[in-house]
């Protein structure tokens, strides 16, 4: 029997609104948002009010999945990074840099973003990289 | 009095499965379950959270467990509320009741800044009344202003709403699961601002003799609406047409649901 909130940023757009994620027994069951924090102020927009509902999500992916034949069957981290690095390699290749585009994530923190921006224009070579929470 | 109240709990703690108060850490502050042996130096009474809704939530999912809550005035009238609309079991709950600093009282415009325990069969009570708080002044404004000023207020003001359901979802008496305000029938989906001046106005009927003047709503509110000056009014009519004042008595039957006394909120009733 476990009550607690643990203290986050809400995921969703860039404003960084702080929220309290309600665990119960391991189980993030809900969102208050942070009375006392200065970037919200103890308000929260209606994705912040419901940013906990896809964390036990069933339909949430836990493994990589490759499709094979029209089917997808479960692998290795290791195995799916690999075949994503050779196909995007080849096609790189075959049809130049700018033949790829890539979306980021609102899910993922600033530093991952910027990563996946350095990534795409240093190491895929384009510009094409955008977002869904360019709001 | 933190130090009594913390007394208290520990106390309390011996014989209780958890109390429901507010913990400040290195990581911040939110509500949580104190159990018997954690840190009470980590429990604190500010700011303000919606911590009858966190219990009734520990309620529901742990239905053997007696549990307290560490609460303030507009807490104990929400408990209250709920109690009589079955989202808590007063049997399995001990009360720890603490008056709002004079500060706190005087920024929520509150009459009642102090829980009355004397009618709640386990309860406790810690610190004395504070005394000279002002009414909310936009409410008394309100009183001299007239019906189409009013009216072009309210536009205006429901004109800014982003419709994040904060006040529904903070509001301790608001515990419906299937809520008016999510019903196409009712509430276009998408649209924004929702269509004035149904939205807020199917909210204030439900808050009628319910709302306790917590001003949770109001305090989370995105759009900054004074949704309690509504509130309040209907509040004051409510009394003085009918005279049941929510959050007051424990054993007054709520007027707008006394055909529900035998089986209240049984869905095949609602």
């Amino acid at each position: 029997m476990e009550y607690r909130n643990i203290q986050t940023i809400c995921p969703f757009c860039g404003c960084g609104c702080a929220i309290n994620l309600e665990v119960v027994d391991g189980k993030v069951v809900g969102v208050l948002p942070v009375v006392d924090h200065p970037v919200n102020q103890g308000s929260l927009c209606i994705k912040g009010w419901n940013a906990h509902s896809f964390v036990h999500h069933e339909d949430r992916l836990k493994v990589p999945l490759i499709r094979e034949n029209g089917e997808f069957r479960e692998a290795s981290w290791e195995e799916a990074i690999k075949l994503v690095a050779k196909n995007l390699e080849g096609i790189k290749k075959k049809f130049g840099s700018d033949a790829i585009g890539v979306l980021a994530s609102a899910k993922c923190t600033n530093e991952e973003n910027y990563l996946l921006q350095k990534f795409t224009r240093s190491v895929i070579g384009t510009n094409n990289i955008d977002h869904c929470a360019r709001l | 009095m933190i130090e009594e109240i913390r007394t208290q709990v520990a106390k309390q703690l011996q014989k209780l499965d958890g109390i429901v108060g507010l913990r400040q850490t290195n990581q911040g502050t939110g509500p949580f379950l104190f159990r018997d042996g954690d840190d009470l130096n980590q429990l604190v009474l500010e700011p303000r959270y919606p911590l009858p809704v966190v219990l009734s939530k520990l309620q529901k999912q742990f239905r053997d467990a007696n549990f307290g809550i560490v609460a303030r005035g507009c807490d104990v009238r929400a408990l209250v509320e709920m109690t009589k609309r079955l989202q808590i079991d007063s049997d399995r709950l001990y009360l720890i009741g603490f008056t709002c600093s004079a500060e706190q009282a005087k920024m929520c415009y509150c009459a009642d800044p102090f829980p009355a325990i004397e009618q709640w069969p386990k309860a406790e009570m810690i610190g004395e009344s504070v005394t000279g708080v002002q009414p909310n002044p936009l409410v008394e404004k309100f009183k001299t202003m007239s019906w189409e000023d009013r009216r072009t207020f309210w536009h205006q003001q429901f004109q800014k709403c982003i419709k994040c359901y904060g006040c529904r979802d903070i509001c301790p008496v608001c515990f419906c699961e299937a809520c008016s305000l999510e019903d196409p029938q009712w509430v276009e989906p998408g649209l924004l601002a929702p269509e004035f001046p149904t939205f807020h106005l199917i909210k204030a009927i439900h808050m009628t003799t319910r709302c306790v003047s917590c001003r949770q709503c109001e305090l989370a509110c995105p759009s900054e609406i004074p949704l309690t000056v509504l509130y309040d009014l209907i509040r004051e009519d409510v009394s003085n047409l009918i005279g049941y004042i929510p959050g007051a008595d424990l054993e007054a039957a709520p007027p707008l649901s006394l055909t529900l006394s035998d089986a209240p909120m049984k869905s095949d009733l609602v």
